[in-house]
């Protein structure tokens, strides 16, 4: 009895998880902000769901199994959505007009830049050297 | 409540049946970002969690049948799923990189260059 009510509880809580990862998925405003909700809810979602699958069988085979789909989801999820993350980012991605801050993009800007004043530096230590020799 | 009754009934069957319900409608809420999805990565978005979703669909049934065996189901279809991700992933990024390439290259412009040169 102990073990349906806690099944029952966790599979509820799950699906509302994910139910509401797909309800962010739909109404998120670029594809950043809707992959941050549909990895992170949908990955707990289906994790509370396993879980309550491994502890309604009372059986250690079955639990392993889940503990082992579980850890697989807690694995791949993150490097999935990393690389789509930055497949996106390569292509032409469009951010949300309210977004304030894109540091990845303020970080490479800023390496061109110190690239560029060091090519600068150079070029006028070889110009000063070049002229003072004769 | 026919169906209720078809997953054994009881507690179990009807949060089963409360689970399949909002499992739906997340469902749906994928299907329709994987339709208007503006672009290629949305659409991997909308897959990926579809996949997710389907594990947790499959996970319900295996309790609500009361069959462990399906279990098997949603781990290989987690492991399918996320190969598929990850080459989605790849053929995005380097369809753009073809895309940009032609542009940028060195030979195709000292082609462009010599057509001018011919002119």
């Amino acid at each position: 009895m102990i073990v349906d009510i806690i099944t029952a509880i966790l599979m509820v809580i799950g699906s509302a998880l994910v139910c509401i990862a797909g309800l962010g998925l739909l109404r998120m405003p670029d594809l950043i902000i809707r992959m941050h909700a549909s990895t992170k809810a949908g990955t707990l979602g289906a994790g509370l769901v396993l879980a309550a699958v491994g502890i309604h069988f009372v059986d250690v085979a079955v639990a392993s199994r889940a503990v082992a789909a579980i850890l697989f989801l807690l694995l791949t999820a993150p490097v999935a959505a990393h690389m789509i993350g930055r497949a996106a980012y390569r292509t032409d991605l469009k951010l949300w007009e309210r977004n304030i801050m894109d540091e990845l993009r303020e970080s490479e800007t800023l390496r061109r830049r110190e690239a560029e004043v060091q090519a600068q530096n150079a070029r006028d230590a070889g110009s000063t050297s070049s002229s003072s020799a004769p | 409540m026919s169906l209720v009754e078809a997953f054994g009934g009881g507690l179990i069957g009807w949060a089963s049946m409360f689970s399949l319900l909002l499992l739906l409608i997340g469902l749906a809420f994928g299907l329709i970002r994987l339709t208007i999805g503006p672009t290629l990565a949305d659409r991997v978005v909308a897959l990926d969690f579809i996949t997710v979703l389907a594990v947790s669909f499959i996970a319900v049934l295996a309790v609500a049948t009361g069959e462990p065996a399906i279990l098997d189901v949603a781990i290989a279809l987690a492991l399918v799923g996320f190969l598929g991700t990850v080459a989605f992933a790849r053929y995005a990024e380097r369809r753009s990189l073809q895309a940009k390439a032609p542009l940028h290259s060195k030979d195709v412009q000292d082609k462009l260059q010599e057509n001018k040169d011919d002119r």
